[in-house]
């Protein structure tokens, strides 16, 4: 009974639009490199042909934002990240430098994040940057949302802006897939919402007065308007799981990470527009 | 699915929830424009002002304004917490008399720029912007 | 001195003289309203950004009076003449006394 109720309550906040499928004539295009918004689902997602990127649903103001990387008010924290990246910190008396040449090596990393080393243990970036940190630099792990963890997010994810989003959900990669699957379309909290109830059941819809997007990460860490900083992926997980008050999961804990893998992989063949704007 | 706000919102426009502050407690437009040109009058040529009808979050709103031959440009928001948002005093250095910058907004208000000009006259503009609350912790 | 505070400005390097040029700032800086309540009810003090100038060779472009409603990371998009090579002179002031300032040259073609 009481879950029905929730439901319908619920129910009633999301407008169902009855109009035919509209096209979406907006381009982005960033300091000229135009960028793939749109592209056909990757064959494992069963319910949804067409994948959308979420700068799609914002308003004109707001896409205006994204195109140019001034008005994006991201480059002010990455620039923040180039001098942490020269900066040496921590027993060893290196900066990130010391060994990495220029940000400009990891083109192409972000686009494969997360993955399965040769350990079998499912990686992601900031792991891979606290981990340099503390074994190699003896220096101390950044919070793993915090403002200089999200600068240098946004400073690796750059490095593959433009680039298509292809993440392995194969092979050593299948049990965290299953897993984050599994979370994705798990109901939960005093609500009772999955993550598809939302962005897969309603993305196009009005939730009072947010237009609902597919929940794509392919822009993450994303400047938002509404807390006006950098937020990353956990971060907005745990946001997500709040606003449906439900307790969340830790960020860099096994079923974030899991999580983080199956919606990357949501997002295969959308381009990496890291660091985008978003409401 | 459609994918423009306007288009969404005019199929679903009834549940449309929007942060209307209480009208008593606004300031009206015509004497906050006063306030800015000590009771004179403002006409409403020469100056415009570029602001979205739906704010996406009221957090950060861009706007723009311009006055040809203005020596400044005020800004206001008459249903703030206080009106006041800035104020742009052009040099004798600057190109064209006009400003772009991103403001709060608390809810759905007017959107006042008075310009003064170099004669010592005043011209004015207004917009409503719709600040929206969202389904997703605002 | 706020923290992480850091502007950033966009002058392109070279102009014809007399020419109109786009310049386009932003300040990290939190703003912080003064609006606010901490998880105690009390309120956080005002403590933002007050003041924005911009002025080449020593002369006025442009001088912005901030109030708690510019958003945080302070943004401003204006105009200017370049009337001769030189340079640009970009300085905010915080409530908290602090002066940030930062200048770019321009060379004139």
């Amino acid at each position: 009974m009481k879950y029905n109720s929730i439901t319908a309550i619920v129910a009633g906040l999301v407008v169902a639009s009855t109009s035919a499928f509209a096209g979406e004539d907006s381009v982005l295009s960033i300091d000229g490199q135009e960028f793939i918004t749109q592209a056909a689902a990757p064959a494992h997602m069963e319910n949804v042909d067409t994948i959308y990127s979420g700068w799609v649903f914002r308003t004109d103001e707001t896409q205006a934002l994204e195109m140019d990387d001034f008005d994006n008010p991201s480059f002010v924290f990455v620039e923040q990240a180039e001098e942490l990246f020269e900066t040496v910190d921590g027993s060893a008396g290196k900066a990130c430098v010391s060994c990495h040449e220029s940000p400009e090596v990891f083109a192409g990393l972000r686009a494969k994040m997360p993955r399965v080393n040769d350990d079998g243990e499912l990686e992601t970036l900031p792991e891979l940057i606290n981990g340099c940190r503390t074994e190699r630099m003896g220096a101390e792990a950044w919070k793993w949302s915090g403002g200089q963890m999200s600068g240098m997010l946004a400073l690796v994810g750059l490095q593959s802006r433009g680039d298509i989003v292809d993440v392995a959900i194969d092979g050593a990669a299948a049990p965290f897939f299953e897993k984050g699957k599994e979370l994705y379309y798990k109901r939960v909290g005093q609500l009772d919402m999955s993550c598809a109830n939302c962005h897969e059941d309603n993305y196009g819809n009005m939730i009072r007065a947010d237009h609902l997007s597919q929940g794509q990460i392919n822009g993450f860490p994303t400047y938002r308007l509404k807390n006006t900083k950098l937020n990353t992926i956990h971060g907005r997980f745990k946001g997500c799981m709040k606003n449906i008050r439900a307790t969340p999961f830790k960020e860099g804990g096994d079923e974030f990470k899991a999580l983080e893998l199956y919606v990357a992989s949501r997002s295969n063949g959308l381009m990496v527009e890291t660091p985008s704007v978003r409401n | 699915m459609t994918f423009t706000r306007r288009e969404t919102l005019a199929v679903g426009g009834a549940a449309l929830a929007v942060a209307a502050l209480p009208a008593k407690l606004m300031a009206s437009t015509a004497d906050l424009i006063a306030g800015v040109t000590g009771g004179a009058a403002a006409s409403s040529d020469g100056i415009e002002l570029t602001a979205p009808e739906i704010a996406e979050n009221g957090n950060t709103v861009p706007i723009a304004v311009s006055a040809p031959g203005a020596v400044a440009i005020t800004l206001l928001a008459g249903g703030n917490p206080t009106p006041g948002v800035a104020t742009f005093n052009f040099g004798s250095g600057s190109a064209e008399q006009s400003a772009s910058t991103r403001i709060r907004l608390a809810g759905t208000q007017d959107v006042i720029a008075v310009a003064k000009m170099a004669d010592g006259s005043f011209v004015a503009a207004a917009q409503t912007v719709k600040v929206t609350i969202g389904g997703c912790g605002g | 001195m706020a923290k992480g505070v850091k502007p950033r400005v966009k002058v392109p390097k070279k102009a014809d003289a007399g020419e109109a040029i786009t310049i386009k700032t932003l300040i990290s800086h939190k703003m912080e309203s003064g609006q606010r309540k901490d998880s105690d009810g009390n309120r956080i003090p005002r403590s933002i950004i007050n003041r924005f100038t911009c002025a080449f060779n020593g002369t006025s472009i442009i001088d912005v009076t901030l109030e708690p409603a510019i958003s945080t990371n302070p943004y401003f998009q204006f105009e200017a003449v370049v009337p001769e090579a030189g340079e640009f002179h970009f300085t905010w002031y915080d409530d908290d006394g602090s002066v940030y300032e930062t200048k770019k040259a321009v060379k004139v073609a």
